[in-house]
């Protein structure tokens, strides 16, 4: 196509629905620099009231773990069944533990 | 006739899944597609860096793209009555109502992006007319019940489409459409309560939303697509959980609810084969003119010129609008740098 608006950066937009709770991704959008990416979130994300708060990070800016290595990061993880309470067992008779 | 409908509504017109599609498929690794087709069968979600069938790909690719182009396309026609709505309650609720579908746009091309294509190249296609968009939407809006009609069949057929798109395999499909289905709602009532309101007014505004719905009803039955018999790569789609419901099956679901929505307006329906199926618990309806949905798609429907005319007028106008963007921010980051330096 005969544009420029290939150079505009693709934002990631995570959301916080309310104070209290955790940012969110909710999506992305192309805006020409931050403060762009921000007010567009805000039209784009926020039309009923959905966030009180805004970030928006540099899609390039964002590392990911590769799913080839699902297995090898997450898997170790699966035999420690002892990190878990329900391990242990514990006669009803005591109570609070 | 056999056509390509591996999807429906806002996306009927994809004619993918040539015989290139289907021998790269063949040529991926068994294995690969084996364990896919056991994750999509447990009904797990495919994400953007999963391997995944090349096939697949691009059918979300068609698929996701073309409900895209239908959303923006669809600001057009009510975009018509913006200017001219009844009252100021009514002009600011189609505003939101238009910008709503802007964002639904906004959300999809998002989500098509995700399987390693660009905006550019996809509204680059809209533009230059080869892509395709949802039929519906080359329908002319003459009176301010065009705008009910519309809210009331268009997003109410949107909406039965869109439901079982939430659990599509593709996650960012699925969320894109989760998002949208919770604003659809808001959509088809507005727009019945137009129709609620011309049907108890007077004689000329009663007979104004029986027009607009004579002119509605079938173009809203098209918007599923071709009849089960047609839909050649519907089984494909279902195998890989993009799709849930046949067209057919959808299209049914959509009289069975619609019809008792128009007799509670004292409205007619104008099918005179319609009629109720106590024992199926069904409404009968009469033959869909396929030829016409065939000119439409085809680029000879009323409006389909005048709607990608609007599209790159709208294009064109915004240029300076971007080009100012982009200067600005260059500005900035310069600023930024020799300050650093
Ligand atoms: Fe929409
Ligand atoms: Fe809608």
């Amino acid at each position: 196509m005969t544009d420029n608006s290939q150079d505009w950066p693709l934002y990631e937009i995570f959301i916080r629905a309310r104070s209290g709770l955790d940012h969110k991704h909710v999506g992305s959008l192309h805006a020409t620099d931050a403060r762009m990416a921000i007010e567009h979130a805000r039209d784009l994300y926020t039309r009923r009231q959905e966030g009180v708060s805004i970030w928006a990070v540099r899609s390039s800016d964002i590392v990911a773990s590769d799913p080839a290595d699902a297995d090898t990061l997450f898997e170790p993880a699966r035999d420690k069944v002892y990190r878990h309470p329900t391990f242990y067992d514990i006669p009803d008779e005591v109570k609070t533990l | 006739m056999r056509r390509d409908s591996g999807v429906d509504l806002y996306t009927q017109g994809l004619d993918s899944l040539g015989k290139d599609c289907l021998r790269d498929e063949a040529e991926e690794s068994g294995t690969f597609e084996q364990r896919f087709q056991t994750r999509v069968d447990a009904e797990e979600k495919i994400e953007p860096k999963d391997w995944m069938p090349e096939a697949y790909r691009r059918t979300l690719i068609r698929q996701i793209s073309q409900h895209a182009h239908s959303e923006i396309v669809g600001m057009l026609p009510e975009g018509n009555w913006i200017t001219r709505a009844p009252s100021l309650l009514r002009k600011t609720i189609l505003i939101a109502k238009v910008q709503d579908e802007g964002g639904h746009g906004a959300y999809l091309y998002s989500a098509t992006e995700t399987l390693g294509v660009s905006r550019d190249e996809l509204i680059g296609q809209l533009l230059e007319g080869k892509a395709k968009y949802s039929s519906i939407f080359n329908y002319p809006t003459p009176t301010w019940a065009d705008v009910g009609a519309i809210g009331w069949l268009v997003d109410g057929a949107a909406i039965m489409n869109q439901v079982p798109l939430c659990r599509c395999s593709y996650g960012p499909y699925a969320r894109a459409m989760v998002r949208i289905c919770k604003e659809e709602s808001f959509h088809q009532r507005q727009g019945y309560e137009i129709m609620m309101r011309l049907s108890r007014g007077t004689t000329a505004q009663k007979d104004m939303a029986q027009q607009a719905l004579n002119r509605w009803w079938w173009p809203s039955l098209m918007m599923f697509g071709p009849s089960d018999a047609e839909s050649k790569h519907s089984a494909q789609s279902m195998r890989w959980k993009i799709k849930r419901f046949s067209n057919d099956e959808l299209r049914q679901k959509f009289v069975d609810y619609t019809v008792p929505q128009a007799e509670f307006l004292g409205l007619t329906i104008p099918d005179p084969d319609l009629r109720r199926d106590e024992a199926a618990q069904h409404y009968r309806f009469g033959t869909i003119d396929w030829n016409e949905f065939e000119q439409v798609l085809k680029g000879h429907g009323p409006c389909n010129r005048e709607r990608l005319e609007a599209r790159r007028r709208a294009h064109d106008e915004g240029r300076w609008v971007r080009d100012a963007a982009i200067a600005h921010a260059a500005k900035q980051a310069a600023r930024k740098n020799s300050r650093a330096a």
